[in-house]
């Protein structure tokens, strides 16, 4: 399973914003919902958080130490 | 869902307690799990329950008035979540949420007020906790009043590592934006500009720090 950015529908208010700014085609609207698609052609860009205007999508980050 | 006295143990308020107190006390106690996303409790509210993460990660912060976040610090298992409006009685400073399933251990004002008489050895631990949280403060406000904002990212970035294995605590920048006291845009630039320096790599879904003494290096600068 591909981790994609994830989406609160809560909070969600099918503004569009996103689905344009994908480079990747990775979110879509289905049903009336929007959706990530799994794809591995997300390069988590965050691009797509930072144009949400409610803060319904995120690109959370784990942060680790090169050994 | 019954009590754990073992997972009463682990928390630092009642880590000096044989067993048998252990289990005299855990009556007094309640476990309360909450998913995702929802408040525990809102700043500003009174409180009447001591909150005691067990499993999970909380974020506590305080709201501008024009809605802006700041997020003063992230619970982790074992930590306390609201002792101080228990103990000043004064409403929540802070608001708290969920940013997992996290499970609570909670236990009324009058009831924690019981244990204490009867256990007194229970105040000396909630000083020290209480002298460590002052601690941290004094750390936050040290760090928004000298630090550059990416003096403060770079620490964020330090403090919030995990093992890699995907299982650890996850940020957002908009939440390291919250911590720092800056805007999301900022953490990206301040993110861009640690990787331009080759001090940190942005992986999918991840931060990987390449140099921490470099990385170090930036917390310790003044503004």
């Amino acid at each position: 399973m591909i981790q994609m950015p994830e989406i609160n529908q809560d909070k969600c208010n099918l503004c569009g914003l996103c689905i344009e700014i994908c480079r990747c085609n990775a979110i879509v609207l289905v049903n009336n919902v929007v959706t990530c698609v799994e794809t591995e052609e997300c390069h988590w860009c965050t691009l797509c958080e930072a144009i949400c205007p409610t803060g319904a999508l995120t690109c959370s980050f784990e942060i680790i130490i090169e050994d | 869902m019954s009590v754990d006295s073992n997972l009463l143990h682990d928390l630092s308020y009642f880590s000096s307690l044989n067993a048998a107190e252990l289990e005299a006390i855990k009556p007094l106690f309640y476990e309360k799990t909450v998913q995702r996303g929802e408040l525990i409790f809102f700043e500003g509210e009174p409180a009447d329950t001591l909150y005691f993460l067990i499993s999970g990660i909380v974020k506590l912060f305080k709201t501008s008035t024009q809605g802006k976040e700041q997020i003063i610090s992230l619970a982790r298992p074992h930590d306390v979540l609201n002792d101080i409006s228990i103990f000043d009685n004064g409403p929540n400073p802070i608001s708290a949420q969920a940013m997992s399933t996290v499970n609570l251990y909670g236990i009324k004002k009058d009831r924690l007020e019981t244990t204490l008489r009867q256990h007194p050895q229970v105040s000396a631990r909630i000083i020290r906790v209480l002298a460590a949280r002052t601690r941290q403060l004094i750390s936050l406000v040290e760090d928004l009043s000298f630090k550059h904002v990416i003096g403060r990212v770079a620490k964020i970035l330090l403090e919030h590592t995990s093992d890699g294995a995907g299982s650890g605590q996850r940020l957002t920048q908009q939440e390291m934006a919250a911590m720092a006291g800056t805007a999301r845009e900022v953490v990206a630039r301040s993110l861009k500009t640690l990787e331009e320096r080759g001090i940190i790599r942005l992986d999918r879904q991840r931060i990987i720090i390449s140099d921490k003494n470099a990385l170090q290096e930036m917390i310790n600068q003044e503004v």
